[in-house]
């Protein structure tokens, strides 16, 4: 086998049965559901047998693409990103993701070696979480008409009761497992060319199972969101326009590393509304909310924190008490804040 | 008060300095009005939503301090007239995006306008060093910017195939501009901390001396805006009008002596047009006779069209001036968004405008517990 990835190992033929065969199957080890068809198989399309076990439970379903750049980041790396996106779109929906299916799309001339590297990154997540991966699809575009690589993943889950982003009543908290920004600034910084392999600047990307999992078992969970694009300042936005309430946080309650501030102020982009792929926001009710924290923290995340209420004062609005005692609106972000993110 | 204090952003000292304030204004009572001249500060008092902490009577405006706004529609339609003619042009990304009379330099680069944002003459002199084509640098800003071109200038460190469109503009003409016009009364000034950084405390004290009013060199945490405010109101309590200096760890009395010496070397002042404002004595900087070989304007024929400033109802020229507060624009958030800006105001991240559209500056909300 060459080293590069060629036009003819995505037409479909014996190159395609190459690359699938020896490279991507042999690296998963769960690859179906139940008794159902699975990678294994390699047909049109894969099943999950309905039984008894799911009977009154949800099927939770989530889509994303991932074309983050550069491939290669502090932290993590594109598969890792595609594996954990999904997972933690089924999480934060209260479900445990139980398979995944991936469209991989390479430019012609994409280094097998750094495919490979991509591919474990993937698998471990999915070994890690306990994801069979059922199936996918693998195409490859002619040399300048792709940039390197993209990712397509299909997260399926199943929840015993669903968390939408509805249900935030007044006198709430807001939780969250860490601090904020740090996959943008990571990216933010790589983009720049600036030296991120020296700092201890470096992607959150994880998966949010075990944290979500956590807050179900350990209190009543209102809402929960996973910040992706736009940061904090998107997702607070969005419960409080969509619940018709008002969201009031401290900024000296939110988690943010020294070095995640020190990158945004130089480069001038406010860490709230900077990229995390690895945190949540949960509301629940005070004391609950005061238990999931101290959940967290036992669990290894030592940033948690309680960074606000719901209230009623403004419905629609964010209000965010300042490090210096001032209170001023988050607005939602607007434009492209950093490209290529995720 | 630390330095360390200062850059924890420490909300009790805040607070602590708030509450001075407040007694202080209740025994002054009455309207007070305190202007500032700098984006940043308008950054710093929207991001960190100062004003929620002053008390009703006291108000703080946004002067002329976002460079690029006052850049005249016609300097920017020069510029993208040389981009359409084929000779290269690099400028701030700050600048990039500002409309002139009809299409800022990214609608220009969009259409086949050769355009380049750069983050610093250095990285323009390099460029058109190896690009070795015809090439143009769009100079723009206040005192703040001008040394660095004007080094480069001095030192003749330059290609032959590169020139410089130059459209500084100086702040203190700006504001003498401002303290005669009766329509804007005001009772304190807040001086630009970068400014000052390079021109020196010393070049304020005309505001306390020929104004009477008590003026602040200022930095940009909100400790110091607070504090700057503070020493505003304690002067106006005991009748006094000096220049104080709060901003000590950057600003000397005199300035950066060798940044001054560079820049009225390379640039002299002379009368000059400030976007919706009008010409302004000496506010405008232009190349001096020893560097005129320099100069864009010298070496092509840069004739523009019809020039409009500001197409109504834009009120960006009354912001600028401390006149208006973006909603009093009938624009603002409506027909003019930070992504879809209609006036330099909301481009620039100097702008007063866009600061709003930001951070919610558009809304005062009060804490409630006092």
């Amino acid at each position: 086998m060459t080293s590069r990835i060629r036009l003819a190992h995505g037409g479909g033929g014996r190159e395609t049965s190459e690359i699938i065969e020896n490279i991507i199957k042999p690296r998963f080890k769960l690859k179906k559901i139940f008794d159902g068809i699975g990678l294994e198989e390699l047909d049109d399309g894969a099943s999950i047998p309905i039984t008894e076990k799911l009977h009154g439970r949800h099927l939770v379903v989530t889509s994303d693409s991932y074309t983050v750049y550069p491939i290669f980041f502090p932290g993590g790396d594109i598969g890792k990103l595609a594996a954990c996106g999904s997972i933690n779109d089924l999480a934060v929906m209260g479900a445990r993701p139980v398979a995944m299916l991936d469209t991989i799309v390479v430019e012609e001339g994409f280094p097998l070696e750094d495919f490979t590297r991509i591919l474990d990154s993937f698998k471990r997540v999915l070994e890690e979480e306990n994801v069979a991966l059922l199936g996918g699809d693998f195409k490859v575009m002619p040399s300048g008409k792709l940039d390197r690589i993209v990712i397509s993943t299909t997260g399926i889950g199943i929840a015993e009761k669903v968390i939408t982003d509805i249900g935030l009543k007044a006198g709430d908290k807001i939780l969250i497992n860490g601090g904020i920004g740090e996959h943008g600034a990571a990216i933010m910084a790589a983009q720049a060319g600036l030296d991120v392999e020296s700092s201890s600047l470096s992607s959150d990307v994880q998966p949010l199972t075990r944290i979500m999992q956590a807050a179900i078992k350990n209190g009543e969970v209102h809402a929960a969101k996973d910040l992706t694009r736009g940061g904090l300042a998107s997702a607070l936005n969005e419960f409080a326009i969509k619940n018709r309430v008002s969201i009031y946080v401290y900024e000296d309650k939110i988690p943010v590393k020294e070095e995640v501030l020190a990158y945004s102020e130089m480069l001038g982009v406010d860490p709230l509304v900077l990229a995390c792929e690895g945190r949540v926001i949960v509301v629940a009710p005070p004391e609950d909310a005061e238990r999931i924290v101290k959940i967290w923290k036992g669990m290894g995340f030592k940033q948690a924190e309680i960074i606000g209420e719901v209230t009623l004062e403004r419905p629609g609005y964010v209000l965010l008490e300042t490090l210096a005692g001032g209170i001023r609106i988050i607005e939602k972000p607007t434009g492209e804040i950093v490209p290529r993110i995720c | 008060m630390s330095l360390k204090n200062l850059f924890l952003r420490d909300k009790r000292v805040a607070l602590e300095i708030a509450s001075d304030i407040k007694k202080i204004a209740e025994k002054i009572g009455g309207e007070i009005k305190i202007m500032h001249v700098c984006g940043t500060h308008e950054h710093t008092v929207t991001y960190y939503g100062l004003r929620s902490l002053l008390p009703e009577n006291v108000k703080v405006i946004a002067g002329p301090g976002c460079p690029v706004c006052v850049v005249p529609a016609k300097e920017i339609d020069e510029a993208i007239k040389l981009a359409m003619e084929g000779i290269k042009v690099y400028t701030y990304g700050d600048m990039y995006r500002v409309p002139g009379s009809r299409k800022s330099l990214a609608d220009a680069k969009a259409e086949g306008g050769e355009v380049q944002v750069v983050y610093s003459v250095g990285d323009a002199v390099k460029l058109a060093k190896s690009e070795k084509r015809e090439a143009v640098f769009f100079s723009v800003g206040f005192e703040t910017t001008a040394p660095i071109p004007a080094a480069y200038i001095c030192s003749r460190n330059i290609p032959e195939n590169m020139t410089f469109l130059v459209s500084h503009r100086l702040t203190v003409p700006a504001l003498k501009y401002v303290l005669d016009d009766p329509e804007i009364p005001l009772n304190g000034v807040i001086a630009p901390g970068h400014v000052s950084a390079i021109m020196g405390a010393s070049s304020w004290s005309f505001v306390a001396e020929e104004y009477g009013i008590p003026v602040v060199v200022a930095g940009f945490e909100p400790i110091d805006f607070l504090m700057a405010v503070d020493i505003i109101l304690r002067q106006i309590y005991r009748g006094e009008a000096k220049i104080i200096n709060e901003y000590t760890r950057v600003v000397k009395w005199e300035g950066n002596l060798n940044a001054k010496k560079l820049m009225y070397k390379a640039f002299k002042a002379v009368d000059g047009e400030w976007r919706g404002i009008g010409v302004l004595p000496r506010s405008v900087f232009t190349l001096t006779r020893d560097y005129k070989i320099y100069d864009a304007r010298e070496r092509y024929d840069i004739r523009v069209d019809e020039v409009v400033d500001f197409p109504p109802p834009c009120r960006c020229a009354d912001v600028i001036l401390g006149k208006a507060v973006p909603t009093d624009c009938p624009m603002f958030l409506k027909a003019c968004t930070l992504s879809r800006p209609y006036g330099p105001c909301m481009v620039s991240s100097e702008g007063t405008c866009s600061i709003w559209a930001k951070y919610g500056g558009y809304s005062v909300v009060k804490r409630s517990n006092g």
